[in-house]
């Protein structure tokens, strides 16, 4: 029998969540993180008025979607860029595929992006014969591992660098023989130098569709982005239709906020505009320019007035972050493209409630996702609206729904209800005096397998307010 | 005339932690008001809210609503279950006739401290308390009711209190509600983490505003042998003298 994504992911949590060296890691990775946030916000003379200008901004794109969209093509097809509308994952990769195979790729250099892991377009390439080479540097680290990203900013931050200088031995130069970043980080320059000038096509990602002058904004710290960009003589940029935004001068909030919630900086080290094909007495750039633009689930979202606005995200991070169930379980546990919070509330909508409702309930709703949130959607709270749609949709066990059916009839009745706590009580008073505590008696073995069983006082609070305590 | 408030006690403060519902009403007399127990007051719906069943949960918020619409004021020990009351009924009621009612209880229902704080203006309630603590900052009080300052306001004015912050004081205990039953693994950790924080400070004991994250957090340090205790605010705010009984 094949394993459903649920219990993928119960397995998966029990692991690392009991993986003390896992924890230790993170732990130590995200507290220089927390830090860097803190200083980075501390730049931003008004952080809660920039999250909200960023919401307003957004808010207002995506509400004009249809709008701004038109606008963006318009502006780079009269630039001689072509512009691809996807319906899903399959419709781009095949649109990227066909453009490669006409034009003669064999190899291709990507900078990062999360649109592509979406839709698997490594793979779709790699199985017509095409070199992919993933360039920013965390990426190009999980490809030799052949894994996913762990983390939507920083794919590799569960390696440390003794993991990652064994990994370059084996994959890539058998004389390594230093564990220090910045030799690694040359012996993987050298190897991507060769791919770039070999490279016939770029693909990027975009962090932000300018519609009122049809560039394209990404922000990257290795400079890899631009070469991606500037030296194949194809690029093709791969992404998602909620990243448009109405004007250039949105930027300058929106890439600042970007920057100090991804990593604290106050901005990235490469903020890059784009706008279009090598035009007649330039000395560089693309010959070819395509923009693909992947709905894939987008737009039934977009018609989801309660969750619209999980189309704000700017795939920050911060999120993760912050996220105390992602600190403990680690990014590849929930098995999705998007990890964290973010992916939780998105991954129902895009890949089906039923198949991954259940990341919706790995949370203890703490909200902590919300409160750092650079755009402020409300994430804990779609959680809560996501567990509604399962539970409407069917997708909750019977037993559970027996159950809580059974609760109701009690609460609506104080004294059933106090009959029934009472005899509760007495019961595991019982079970737990038998020595039965975390057997199969025990209807609370669960709870006792991590915890000491709870107080089982021989009174409730309504029995001792009625026997006194109500004297005012 | 005396003040009257309406206690409002968590069906499983009531059934497994009565000592803090005890101990809250010793602290609103103690400050001058009248307290009144509605008897017919069951559980706020958030245990089904939260696991998605909003038809099972409807009812109950409508029953409390009954329960309490009469009320002038509705305190409760725990930030999680008035969260359920103020920030939640008005969406799982949108549709109810009892809709209106429902928003006006909620605007009058308080978590204690920040009923003690910022309706009762009260800060000092007499209490003495001569050990180290360490504050749990509880989700739901923090981030759904704003409450960062209240419950310290308190602590700081407790007689012989020696309050020590513990590292990530806001971070999430892991208790959540069905989650430390269906992701009881991840809960656990999530606890193990917060009990090594509360260890680190070295201190007695470990309190907050909500008995929920001190069931779960109570549970994990007992079974690794932490030394320090749990004990909710109210149990704090309500011991008069060194010679009264340890809680």
């Amino acid at each position: 029998m094949s394993t459903t994504a649920a219990q993928r992911f119960l397995q998966d949590a029990a692991v690392k969540s009991a993986d003390l060296v896992h924890r230790e890691l993170i732990r130590r990775g995200m507290e220089s993180y927390d830090a860097a946030h803190l200083k980075g916000r501390a730049r931003i003379k008004d952080w809660e008025a920039a999250r909200q200008k960023c919401q307003e901004i957004k808010r207002e794109a995506i509400n004009h979607l249809d709008r701004y969209l038109l606008q963006f093509e318009e502006k780079v097809v009269s630039r001689g860029g072509h512009v691809f509308w996807a319906a899903n994952g399959e419709e781009a990769c095949t649109y990227v595929k066909d453009l490669a195979t006409r034009l003669g790729v064999r190899t291709v250099v990507k900078s990062k992006s999360m649109v592509t892991e979406e839709i698997h377009l490594s793979p779709a390439l790699e199985k017509v014969g095409i070199k992919v080479w993933e360039t920013d540097f965390g990426e190009f680290i999980v490809q030799l591992r052949d894994e996913p990203p762990y983390h939507i900013v920083t794919p590799a931050m569960h390696l440390n660098r003794g993991q990652i200088a064994k990994l370059f031995r084996e994959k890539l130069d058998p004389e390594i023989d230093s564990d220090d970043p910045a030799y690694l980080m040359a012996a993987a320059r050298r190897k991507l130098r060769q791919a770039f000038f070999a490279a016939e096509m770029g693909i990027s990602g975009a962090n932000f569709l300018v519609a009122d002058t049809g560039v394209i904004a990404i922000s990257t710290n290795e400079g890899n982005g631009r070469l991606c960009t500037s030296i194949p003589r194809i690029h093709v940029v791969v992404t998602g239709i909620e990243k448009v935004i109405p004007r250039l001068e949105d930027l300058a909030v929106l890439w600042p906020v970007l920057a100090t919630s991804g990593t604290g900086q106050g901005i990235t080290t490469y903020s890059t505009l784009i706008g279009g094909p090598r035009r007649p007495g330039e000395v560089d750039g693309p010959e070819e320019f395509h923009v693909v633009l992947v709905d894939n689930g987008r737009s039934q979202l977009l018609a989801d007035a309660e969750q619209r606005e999980v189309l704000h995200c700017i795939r920050c991070g911060a999120c993760l972050n912050i996220c105390p169930v992602f600190r403990h379980v680690g990014g590849h546990t929930y098995g999705t493209t998007y990890p964290g919070p973010i992916g939780s509330v998105l991954t129902p909508h895009l890949a089906g409630i039923k198949e991954f409702k259940h990341l919706s309930y790995a949370s203890s709703l703490c909200g902590a996702c919300s409160s750092v949130c650079p755009v402020k959607i409300d994430l804990h709270h779609h959680l809560l609206q996501n567990r509604r749609n399962a539970t409407e949709a069917g997708a909750t066990k019977s037993s559970e729904r027996l159950m809580f059916r059974a609760w109701r009839s009690a609460m609506l009745h104080p004294r059933i209800y106090a009959l029934g706590g009472w005899s509760m009580r007495r019961a595991l008073r019982m079970i737990y005096g038998l020595g039965l505590a975390g057997s199969i008696f025990d209807p609370m073995r669960v709870w006792n397998r991590h915890r000491s069983p709870v107080p089982l006082p021989s009174q409730s609070f309504r029995a001792r307010w009625r026997k006194g305590l109500g004297t005012n | 005339m005396q003040q009257k408030v309406s206690l409002f006690v968590p069906c499983f403060v009531d059934q497994l932690l009565p000592e803090v519902a005890v101990d809250t009403v010793k602290v609103l007399r103690r400050v001058g008001y009248a307290v009144e127990f509605p008897e017919d007051q069951t559980c706020c719906g958030q245990p089904a809210f939260n696991t998605g069943y909003w038809d099972e949960a409807r009812p109950c918020a409508e029953h409390f609503v009954r329960v309490f619409k009469h009320a002038d004021v509705v305190v409760c020990p725990s930030g999680s279950c008035a969260t359920m009351v103020r920030t939640f009924y008005a969406d799982l009621l949108t549709t109810s006739s009892l809709r209106e009612d429902a928003v006006a209880v909620a605007s009058r229902t308080f978590e204690l401290s920040e009923f003690l704080v910022k309706v009762a203006a009260v800060t000092q309630v007499g209490a003495t308390f001569p050990h180290a603590v360490t504050y749990h900052a509880s989700c739901h009080g923090l981030r759904e009711l704003h409450l960062r300052d209240e419950p310290l306001q308190l602590l700081r004015q407790v007689d012989g209190l020696k309050l020590i912050e513990m590292a990530r004081s806001e971070e999430c205990c892991g208790f959540g509600g069905t989650f430390a039953a269906k992701f009881a693994d991840i809960s656990a950790a999530m606890g193990d983490s917060k009990a090594e924080s509360v260890a680190a400070t070295g201190a007695e004991f470990v309190t907050a505003i909500d008995p929920s994250c001190l069931l779960h957090l109570q549970g994990i340090l007992g079974k690794r042998h932490v030394a320090a205790r749990t004990i909710h605010l109210a149990s704090i705010l309500a011991q008069e003298s060194v010679a009264q009984e340890r809680p």
